[in-house]
């Protein structure tokens, strides 16, 4: 296999080098020394469990060579990328051709299961987003891991982590994105408990491995059952072939009077409900909040490069499953997709409520996380794929970006934090529980920090959506644009409440960015740490800082592949023949010449939405509108430490369930966790004492018995026949003993005898051969 | 001329008037005395055979030189089995075999 | 069988040296036994030069009669005890049964198949003189080395008979 030169064969390398750099660092440069626990400066792990002990940390040569290797990795994975994206351009007409080879994998019965690589247009919108968000976090975590006792860890597990995003990326079956699924799955559970010396670490990392466990269960069955009925799982052989998609559009096999439920449906809300529990939307959306106590390049890695992009990815890649039986574009929506447009327009709107009440830096970025998903979630329920996927790319950019900063902002918090300490002991030395990520601690960091703070800014604003010059704008203006065609034309009510849920949201949105960046960047500081927060000189600062600036030009201009050819002046300069990024990501489905020969299936490759003044007023209005509150709320008029958030006297009785985020987490504790933990226990007891003790009591009574019955068999047979031959052969040498009398006349006597009878044999033998002579 | 199975028979018969002396006799000596019986039969034999067989052969000296060596090991037989007689005799005022049974199993 | 001087001789020998193992076998007294036995080798001694073995007559009468029933003449009067012995036999009858199965096993087994053979005649007369003996015995191709391993044989035989009836006490 030629892997270098064969076009096909190259996307096998793309996920390569992240993995062997996770098993390259965990194998050789993970070589640690140990400190005192009480080390602040090597460790300050701060757990009490370790109060004397001996704790290891990676030393400073390890740390070099697996940062080194590390980036490497990523860097191999960014040029093999590149250069697979170069030969994908030469396809003639890439989605009818695309780069794909596979090996077979595991013969199942009669046929054989292939694992291989597939780069269509889906992969190559991933192609191009992830390796540089991955690339730009690696670099920041650079900086910002530099001081940490673990950080050979920290590189093994996020090279892990990218490698198994880029798997699911390049991966052409189900089975494989699943795979690369959950082996994300298991980087988050480790990398979100990375600092496990916290409790509300490790918990946080149970929380998102069982809720995101439990959607995975749900859709592995999916693909199981996808399996059983179309007897592969490759993408081109299912989403791409007509033919099988009818068949699971017809085959029903629920049917309840007149409602029937296609196979295409019951796999596709499964395979939703796996995406629901990975991009964290309602109601599982409860452990993306708690994963930012991982490191921030982690939250930045779940919440924009990977994890939850592959939820949605995956959505985007099984899109014609969903939408096979039913026809979104004229207002019939299938089971699917209705459950994603109402999970993901509620979603969307439930979450960016939470987030209007936020205190937390992170906090506020992890729910606009959600309430995004949920826009490109809905997106996609009404039909609207293009969209999805636009959003999802320019999403990955900015939110990565917003996420970093906010990294840079808590870094310098803790930087200011620490200085302060160091110059005012006495006064402050009772003062542990500072919060470096609380937003009512910080407040003026625009002057200490002014790159975070316009990087921020861009960032923020592109979240927001800010008319024209922010990508957000483009890829949210066209799922308004799109739900609105579904409006307009055929009435559609999932559209409607699309449109008008997302709306909402989106101001919601444009309203607590503002407010983020007020609280944390205007005004003045409300802290002393605030008021000495800074990043540092040297490789920190640059490391932290050079991702923001690449990161902030793709959150800007990423939006302007997408701009729809009929949009007012810009549609001419920026898509003068046609919309770049439609025209490459519809080719993702099949194609219409072949799907219109089958009743069941939709048309998957209709018109782009038309330039509509509706949506796109709705944008323009949703966006200032928000951002104005908040400039108004927060900017305007700076808060003084100690001052209480305007938002509580104007939301009154909401604001505490908002800032509790609706008691869900509590309500999941007590309807859930608690049950379950109480479940467990007396599952446990049961399990133990009822079921194991017994079992292990009744072993041991047969063992008890058995031994005893083996006692009286030794006794009688055992001991019968083992002291049975030595009293026999000991009888037999007493009777034999006779023989040795001492008496040398009596031996001569029976030697002769001997003799005379040899010799009468011999006689008589030698007799007959004379005879016979 | 004597046929040679006349001495055959003739030592058949000594060898076997010594073995009935060696096997009933009390007496180490008279055991002895029979052994010397036994011993003497066995070279006539040889005498016999010799002087009967072919010659000219490369045996030509074969019984003879026999005989000559069994009379040498009589001699020694009879030296070392008197010594022990005698010291038998010594130790436990004995001279009968089945009184020394001190080997009896 | 024409009567002539060998056969009278061998008859003669034949009936001196029977009769006398029958004596040493029979006779109550060791000391008469012994004599018994040295009229038995001398018969012995005959039939070797009957056999044309005059040296090992010689031989005969020096090392059995001279040596050997001497050595068992010394050693009866030595154990004084050989007299008071009272009973002469033990296991008589097995002895005798398994002595006579014994001899006719030989008989008929050795002697029967060349009974009455007359024509297997003496071998064309060789006179072998003490001399060829003696150079048979020192001879490269002789019995040089069954020579030498006797002398060995003597040479033990003399120093354990010493070694054994040595005197502890003295």
């Amino acid at each position: 296999m030629d892997l270098l030169n064969d076009a096909n064969l190259l996307p096998w390398l793309i996920p390569a080098g992240p993995l062997l750099a996770f098993l390259i660092i965990t194998l050789l440069t993970n070589r640690s020394k140990l400190v005192a626990a009480s080390d602040q400066r090597e460790y300050g792990g701060h757990h009490p469990d370790y109060d004397g002990m001996m704790v290891p940390v990676v030393n400073r040569y390890s740390r070099v060579i697996s940062v080194g290797v590390g980036l490497t990795g990523v860097i191999c994975a960014l040029l093999i990328s590149w250069t697979v994206l170069a030969d994908a351009s030469q396809l003639h007409h890439i989605g009818q051709e695309v780069l794909a080879s596979s090996v077979a994998w595991m013969d199942t019965g009669e046929t054989s299961f292939f694992m291989g690589v597939l780069v269509d247009p889906a992969t190559v919108i991933m192609l191009i987003m992830v390796p540089i968000a991955v690339l730009m976090i690696f670099i920041y975590s650079i900086g910002y891991m530099a001081q940490d006792p673990r950080q050979a860890r920290f590189f093994a597990l996020i090279s892990l982590f990218a490698g198994a995003m880029l798997t699911l990326v390049v991966a052409d079956n189900v089975l494989l994105l699943f795979v690369g699924w959950e082996i994300m799955g298991v980087c988050s559970y480790l990398l979100i408990g990375f600092w496990f010396e916290k409790e509300s670490a490790y918990k946080a990392a149970i929380k998102a491995f069982t809720t995101t466990r439990i959607a995975d269960v749900v859709m592995l069955l999916g693909i199981a059952y996808l399996y059983s009925v179309t007897g592969t799982l490759n993408y081109r052989d299912i989403m791409y072939s007509p033919e099988t998609l009818d068949l699971l559009a017809t085959t029903t096999p629920i049917i309840f009077g007149g409602w029937t439920v296609s196979a295409a449906s019951i796999i596709g809300i499964f395979l939703i409900i796996g995406t629901v529990g990975k991009s964290a939307q309602f109601p599982l959306h409860v452990w993306l909040p708690d994963a930012m106590e991982g490191p921030t390049p982690v939250s930045a890695m779940i919440h924009a490069a990977a994890m939850v992009s592959a939820g949605i990815f995956s959505l985007i890649r099984l899109y014609p499953l969903f939408a096979a039986g039913g026809d979104p574009h004229h207002g019939i929506l299938t089971e699917p997709l209705a459950f994603m447009a109402v999970v993901g327009a509620f979603t969307a709107l439930l979450a960016a409520t939470m987030a209007v009440a936020q205190n937390d830096v992170k906090a506020v970025l992890a729910y606009s996380t959600i309430s995004q998903l949920g826009f490109m979630m809905a997106a996609l329920g009404i039909g609207a794929y293009v969209a999805a996927a636009f959003h999802l790319i320019t999403h990955a950019f900015f939110k990565a970006l917003l996420f970093m900063a906010a990294g840079s902002v808590i870094h310098g918090m803790e930087h200011g934090e620490h200085h302060v300490h160091e110059h005012d002991e006495h006064n402050h030395g009772h003062d542990h529980h500072f919060d470096a990520q609380d937003m009512f601690n910080m407040g003026g960091l625009r002057k200490t920090m002014p790159v975070t703070f316009w990087t921020f800014l861009i960032g923020g604003l592109s979240l927001s959506g800010l008319p024209i010059i922010t990508a957000g704008f483009w890829s949210k203006d066209e799922i308004l644009a799109d739900a609105w065609l579904g409006i307009e034309r055929y009435g559609s009510g999932a559209h409607a409440l699309v449109f008008v849920l997302l709306a909402i949201a989106a101001f919601m949105t444009a309203f607590y960015t503002m407010r983020q960046i007020a609280l944390t960047f205007g005004g003045e500081a409300r802290s002393e740490a605030a008021k000495h927060a800074n990043l540092g000189q040297g490789l920190v600062s640059f490391t932290m800082t050079l991702p923001l600036l690449i990161l902030a030009v793709f959150a800007i201009l990423a939006g302007f592949v997408g701009v729809p050819t009929d949009f007012p002046v810009l549609g001419p300069i920026f898509s003068p023949d046609y919309n770049a990024f439609h025209h490459l990501i519809i080719e993702a489905l099949p194609l219409s010449e072949a799907t219109a020969a089958y009743a069941s299936l939709p048309d998957y490759h209709p018109h782009a939405p038309p330039f509509n003044i509706v949506p796109v007023a709705t944008s323009f209005l949703v966006a200032l509108l928000g951002l104005w509150f908040g400039w108004m709320m927060y900017w305007r008029k700076p808060l003084k430490a100690g001052d209480k958030d305007p938002l509580e006297s104007a939301l009154g009785a909401m604001h505490p369930i908002l800032k509790n985020r609706y008691y869900l987490d509590d309500l999941y504790e007590k309807a859930f966790v608690k049950p379950s933990q109480w479940l467990g226990i007396q599952v446990i007891a049961f399990l133990d004492k009822g079921l194991i003790d017994t079992f292990l009591h009744l072993i041991g009574r047969i063992f008890t018995w058995l031994g005893d019955l083996v006692k009286v068999l030794n006794m009688w047979l055992i001991d019968g026949v083992g002291d049975g031959i030595p009293i026999a052969i000991f009888n037999f040498g007493g009777w034999l003993r006779r023989m040795q009398s001492g008496r040398v006349q009596q031996y001569m006597l029976l030697a002769l005898v001997a003799a005379v009878l040899i010799g009468i044999v011999l006689v008589l033998t030698s007799g007959a051969v004379i005879a016979a002579q | 001329m004597v046929p040679l199975w006349m001495y055959l028979a003739v030592a058949a018969a000594l060898f076997c008037i010594g073995v009935f002396g060696v096997l009933s006799r009390r007496n180490a000596v008279a055991i002895l005395m029979g052994v010397e019986l036994m011993l003497n039969a066995v070279n006539i034999n040889l005498v016999a055979f010799w002087r009967y067989s072919e010659t000219g052969t490369p045996l030509l000296l074969n019984g003879y030189a026999f005989t000559a060596f069994v009379l040498i090991i009589a001699a020694a037989e009879a030296a070392v089995g008197l010594a022990i007689i005698i010291t038998v005799y010594r130790n436990r005022r004995s001279v009968i075999p089945e009184e020394a049974d001190t080997l009896k199993g | 069988m024409e009567l002539n001087a060998v056969t009278i001789g061998f008859f003669i020998f034949t009936i001196l040296t029977l009769g006398g193992a029958i004596g040493v076998v029979t006779t109550r007294n060791l000391f008469q036994g012994t004599i018994w036995l040295m009229v038995s080798l001398f018969g012995v001694a005959g039939y070797f030069v009957l056999l044309s073995a005059p040296f090992l007559a010689a031989v005969q009468v020096l090392v059995y009669i001279g040596a050997i029933a001497i050595l068992i003449t010394f050693a009866v009067m030595l154990t004084r005890s050989v007299t008071r012995i009272k009973e002469r036999y033990i296991r008589t009858i097995p002895s005798l049964v398994v002595s006579l199965a014994l001899f006719l096993a030989l008989l008929f087994g050795v002697t029967v198949p060349i009974f009455g053979d007359y024509s297997s005649e003496l071998a064309p007369t060789v006179v072998m003189t003490t001399r060829d003996l003696g150079l048979a015995l020192v001879e490269g191709n002789g019995y040089v080395v069954p020579f030498l391993l006797a002398s060995v044989l003597l040479t033990a035989a003399m120093i354990g008979a010493i070694f054994i009836a040595r005197d502890e006490e003295s």
